[in-house]
């Protein structure tokens, strides 16, 4: 891989609040994504592995997170931009374990 | 010089180089089918079948202790494998005791007109001697089956099954999309393109549901996910972990709904002509949505079951396996993958993600091998001999 020469996250869909890390993004460091042809930073907040997601945006508890523009869950804690966003911040609106 | 070349792959594009069989169907491979109509005798169709490169045992947990509609279910799974294209001949074990029909199994396998030897193991009285019968009986079906040539076909004579497994984001973004556009070509020709894993349409059956081809099929998409969902409730509704699975987490997937969403790329976007059962037959050429699990080898039985003599399967974390009956063609967006699994990946397509291949001349690519595949050149999973698992979806409780 070259760096430099490729971004360092990808937006897929223009009404994503999330991007998809393609390669291993560091806390403190600063990124640049593409939104709709304009150039975003975004401080990087977690360390964030290759191909997981990052917020752009701020989502709260029980607000949608969308990819592919398309509802893939809802936050179950306030997430910040540059924050991963993962299983320990999203749940799914679809399948969910019974409360115990 | 170069148009004669650009002709010429055309035509290899529009032609595939098959096995005809006497029903009609016809066969990218050339199989003796060494079926056990029930779990109990896995021991001996497995001996029956050893050493014998063209002979598969179909080896499976299911048949007996079941529900009927699942011992149905079992019944139409083991007639589909037992008469798909790729195989010219069978050898059908039976215990005797069975819940499974086995005169109803033989009559149907005897009905696509390839011929059947049957091995009843408490009718012929010890385990050794049934072993030595259906050797004896393969050996002749395998002599017989060596006697048919490959002819040309057109290309839509061919069906092929799409699976995606060890799934993560890069299955989403380059590999699904990938099949995706590889599936419109054969269904575009006339041939017949099956989908299943209704666990992971959750979240993404609207985008299903927009291409179905009348009222009728988008009812029946509904319906299958919703059932699924139901299930998976019912049974305490936490498939983190199982959906999506623990490798799927590491690799960045979070919900099913995101699963889903990827998943459901590699369907193309050609118009949805119907929805099958488990390993149901289609009845007519176009693209198909099979309602079954996620779970590799009873996605892959149902898929060769239902008619599949090729299978593609886009995977992101590299899943190896392959399916006794059938080539897979493997096919992988993840740049890691391909090189560290490079003896179990097909068609690399990372290119599309790191250096800008369009997803269309990489389905191009896919497609091309899997016509290759077809015709006879040999998958990763068959070189590597990765290719025993078979297990048939069942969903009521062993009884």
């Amino acid at each position: 891989m070259r760096p430099g020469k490729q971004p360092a996250a990808l937006i897929i869909h223009p009404q994503d609040n999330v991007a998809v890390a393609l390669r291993d993004l560091d806390p403190a460091s600063r990124v640049d994504v593409r939104v709709q042809g304009r150039v975003r930073r975004i401080l990087i907040l977690d360390p964030i592995p290759a191909n997981h997601k990052l917020a752009l945006t701020r989502i709260r508890p029980g607000a949608i997170v969308v990819k592919y523009g398309e509802p893939i869950g809802e936050a179950t804690a306030t997430i910040h931009p540059g924050m991963h966003v993962h299983i320990h911040n999203v749940r799914s609106r679809r399948i969910r374990p019974r409360q115990r | 010089m170069r148009a004669e070349g650009r002709e010429k792959s055309r035509r290899a594009e529009r032609t595939i180089s098959v096995y005809v069989r006497p029903d009609g169907n016809v066969g990218a491979r050339n199989y003796v089918a060494v079926v056990p109509a029930v779990a109990c005798a896995n021991d001996v169709a497995e001996q029956i079948a050893e050493g014998f490169p063209s002979a598969r045992a179909l080896l499976h947990h299911q048949g007996c202790g079941q529900l009927r509609s699942d011992l149905l279910l079992v019944e139409r799974t083991l007639i589909g494998l037992a008469t798909n294209g790729n195989v010219g001949a069978v050898v059908l074990v039976s215990l005797g005791c069975e819940g499974v029909n086995v005169d109803g199994l033989h009559d149907a396998i005897g009905k696509s007109r390839r011929r059947v030897a049957r091995v009843d193991i408490q009718a012929i009285g010890s385990s050794t001697r049934a072993v030595r019968r259906g050797r004896e009986a393969c050996r002749d079906l395998i002599a017989d089956c060596r006697r048919i040539r490959r002819g040309q076909a057109a290309v839509d004579r061919l069906v092929v099954g799409i699976k995606c497994g060890a799934s993560d984001m890069t299955s989403g973004l380059a590999s699904n999309p990938a099949v995706g556009r590889m599936v419109d070509a054969p269904v575009a020709r006339g041939a017949t393109v099956i989908v299943g894993e209704t666990t992971e349409f959750l979240g993404a059956e609207h985008l299903l549901v927009r291409r179905a081809a009348n009222r009728q099929v988008a009812r029946a998409i509904g319906r299958i996910t919703m059932a699924m969902q139901r299930r998976a409730l019912a049974a305490g509704g936490d498939m983190l972990g199982g959906q999506p699975s623990l490798g799927n987490i590491r690799g960045g997937i979070t919900t099913i709904e995101e699963k889903s969403l990827g998943a459901v790329s590699k369907t193309g976007s050609a118009p949805i002509t119907g929805v099958l059962d488990y390993a149901e037959r289609p009845s007519r050429p176009g693209l198909f949505i099979m309602d079954g699990p996620g779970f590799e080898p009873q996605a892959l039985t149902g898929l060769v079951a239902a008619g599949a003599q090729v299978l593609v399967f886009s995977t992101g974390r590299g899943a190896p396996q392959g399916f006794p009956l059938a080539p897979v063609v493997k096919v992988s967006g993840n740049a890691a993958t391909c090189r560290h699994l490079r003896q179990h990946i097909d068609v690399g397509v990372s290119d599309v993600l790191t250096r800008g291949e369009t997803l269309t001349a990489a389905g191009t690519r896919v497609l091309r091998t899997v016509l290759e595949v077809a015709s006879g050149r040999l998958a990763r999973a068959e070189r590597t001999g990765y290719d025993h698992l078979v297990d048939i979806y069942t969903r009521g409780p062993f009884v």
